[in-house]
């Protein structure tokens, strides 16, 4: 049934436990899979940046889905309690781990679904959170009421996770906002162009080799980072952090 | 297959290929803009030729499509090898005669209009008036004069002006059939919003605001992405509109704003597999759906290479499938059906055998005729009623 071909465990009969128990653990996996689904989103959303625009539909729709996770773990407080767990740091490191940030674009580009996703999924598949996201959707009880107001995702939170979070939607927003000419020109309006070659610079800042250094954190972390194109282009390394030093600035 | 017997015997030939967009670098962004046809869109026929819009993601051009199936013999000034005759060697004058020859289909293209869209264009939609058109992409629409292509006037924007706030795209848009002031467009939340260009310049401010109310018992993480509109249709009366979203297709009373008149399931049975349907991406399919040309049935597409048929009136929906082993030449295709629990039946198809490969995306119906065309893939079935 699956494109990928992943094999889920039947997580199911975990639920038809009896007696107080039942309670206790559908909490707990229901905050896994939930996590899980904010894991998956979030590669999603970096994956979206490829040699061909990104659908914006799509992205829009996936950072919407992001969202709502958060508001929803905000109010639970889970929020915090993922930050300091095991599972919190752990997700971070799967996705530094994998060489989806490594990837170029045109391997990406290849194909409707990018098989480096796969990788990342195969990373997953022991872990139980990923077996019961298939139950999640029919979970009713656990419901945040809808009319939770977006001015949750604004609020003053000095947890650095969180803003670190925000600047990775940003970030992202932004690098599909800077693909317009008007930003680029504004980028380059301090750019002496004696000392580079025009095309050159322009393909190296849009390739944004940066993700070669397959650095998943850094790439949450940095404010200048941006999640397009990573085109692993070795020659153009040194060009990108030159450019990067004019971006930070 | 000589158009002029549409009864014949149901069977199709090529009429004309041609290559319409070339894949397009952009220096500035960096970035490849695809050749791959989002949207065709065809102008009334007002002479002999055919006119079509098609679009890319950033390009929409005016095909002319004329055949030639005669031409003239007997000319003055040149031979039959089109070589110049002496002209000292012309002791007489005659007329060329028109003599028939194998049917030539030509397509050219008369008009380009670019550079109107930053994003990508998703819908294109002729006017009622058979001079203006309108073009969307995810946050602008523009309307087009077909006679001008130097110039488009922007009557819709939602881009924020930070787009750190963006939450809602464009998904589809089309003119009404009869009033060509009134246009419609869908958004990735699952509402339409109908707009009158005579209310004013920039149509930012809807006339009629169409959404149903959420079913608080089916909300998961899911439920936005699955409310998005993937498509959007007038009725060829003029009074309804129907939209696709990801399970269903709904049809809209223009009166009625608050919820639509008529729903219906298209694959109710994914909505328990909706998480793996994000995980590989399925759930941003876009499928389309169409009416057929008395607006008393309405079809769509599915996986697996399924498509659905509903009946208005008699509320009797059918599933059919559009593959080579299911479909010999002139054989009735049989109905399918989806297991959806329990024990299953001959014939019936699980939930877990289903091709998410096999999409049917593009369905159309003659607007006559009971006669549909069905995409599936890579290939292109024509099916008609039977004939009695």
């Amino acid at each position: 049934m699956f494109v990928r071909g992943l094999k889920r465990k039947c997580f199911d009969g975990e639920e038809d436990i009896e007696g107080t128990l039942a309670g206790i653990k559908a909490i707990p996996s229901y905050n896994l899979q939930r996590q899980s689904l904010l894991d998956m989103s979030l590669v999603k959303l970096q994956l979206c940046h490829m040699l061909v625009e990104p659908n914006l539909c799509r992205s829009v729709l996936i950072a919407n889905t992001v969202r709502q996770i958060q508001e929803e773990m905000t109010q639970d407080g889970t929020w915090q309690m993922i930050n300091t767990q095991s599972t919190g740091q752990a997700s971070l490191d799967r996705l530094v781990s994998t060489d989806i940030l490594c990837r170029s674009s045109r391997e990406q580009a290849e194909g409707k679904h990018v098989p480096g996703y796969t990788t990342f999924n195969k990373d997953f598949e022991g872990d139980q959170a990923q077996d019961s996201s298939e139950t999640m959707s029919t979970a009713p009880s656990v419901q945040v009421p809808r009319n939770l107001q977006s001015n949750v995702w604004e609020m003053e939170n000095p947890q650095e996770n969180k803003g670190n979070f925000q600047k990775s939607l940003d970030q992202i927003f932004e690098t599909l906002e800077n693909k317009t000419p008007n930003s680029v020109e504004d980028l380059f309006s301090e750019v002496d162009n004696s000392y580079y070659d025009l095309d050159t610079m322009l393909t190296g800042m849009m390739s944004n080799s940066k993700m070669g250094h397959c650095d998943g954190l850094e790439t949450f972390s940095s404010p200048t980072a941006t999640a397009s194109n990573s085109n692993c282009k070795s020659d153009l390394n040194e060009l990108d952090h030159i450019v990067e030093i004019l971006v930070e600035s | 297959q000589n158009k002029s017997r549409p009864h014949s015997r149901g069977e199709y030939n090529v009429y004309s290929t041609f290559q319409s967009h070339e894949p397009e670098f952009d220096y500035l962004k960096s970035l490849e803009i695809e050749e791959k046809i989002n949207k065709i869109r065809w102008l009334p026929q007002q002479n002999a030729a055919h006119f079509l819009l098609s679009t890319n993601d950033k390009t929409i051009k005016l095909w002319k499509i004329s055949e030639r199936d005669k031409r003239a013999e007997g000319y003055n000034l040149k031979d039959e090898d089109g070589r110049l005759r002496d002209p000292f060697r012309i002791t007489a004058l005659r007329v060329p005669i028109l003599k028939p020859m194998d049917l030539m289909v030509e397509a050219s293209p008369r008009r380009i209009f670019a550079n109107a869209h930053t994003y990508h264009i998703n819908s294109i939609s002729v006017n009622s008036d058979h001079e203006t058109y309108l073009s969307a992409d995810d946050l602008r629409i523009n309307l087009w004069h077909l006679e001008i292509t130097d110039r488009s006037f922007n009557i819709v924007d939602i881009k924020p002006a930070n787009m750190e706030e963006l939450t809602e795209v464009i998904t589809a848009a089309e003119f009404h059939p009869h009033h060509c002031n009134v246009f419609v467009y869908s958004s990735s939340k699952g509402t339409i919003r109908l707009c009158d260009m005579r209310s004013s310049a920039l149509c930012d401010r809807h006339s009629k605001f169409f959404e149903e109310p959420e079913d608080p018992s089916s909300r998961s993480f899911f439920s936005e992405i699955i409310s998005s509109i993937s498509d959007v249709k007038f009725s060829h009366s003029g009074r309804y509109m129907m939209t696709r979203d990801y399970l269903s297709v709904k049809v809209w009373d223009l009166n009625m704003e608050n919820r639509p008149v008529e729903t219906y399931q298209v694959h109710e049975y994914l909505r328990s597999k909706l998480c793996s349907l994000y995980e590989n991406d399925c759930i941003f399919d876009k499928f389309e759906c169409c009416w057929n040309g008395s607006d008393s049935a309405i079809m769509t597409g599915s996986y697996n290479n399924f498509f659905r048929m509903f009946d208005r009136n008699t509320r009797r929906d059918i599933t059919l499938e559009a593959s080579r082993e299911s479909s010999k030449p002139r054989a009735i295709l049989k109905p399918r059906k989806v297991c959806t629990g329990g024990k299953r039946k001959k014939d019936e198809i699980s939930v877990d055998s289903l091709d998410f490969n096999k999409k049917i995306l593009h369905t159309a119906w003659h607007p006559m005729e009971n006669i549909i065309a069905v995409a599936a893939t890579n290939n292109l079935y024509i099916f008609q009623d039977k004939i009695n």
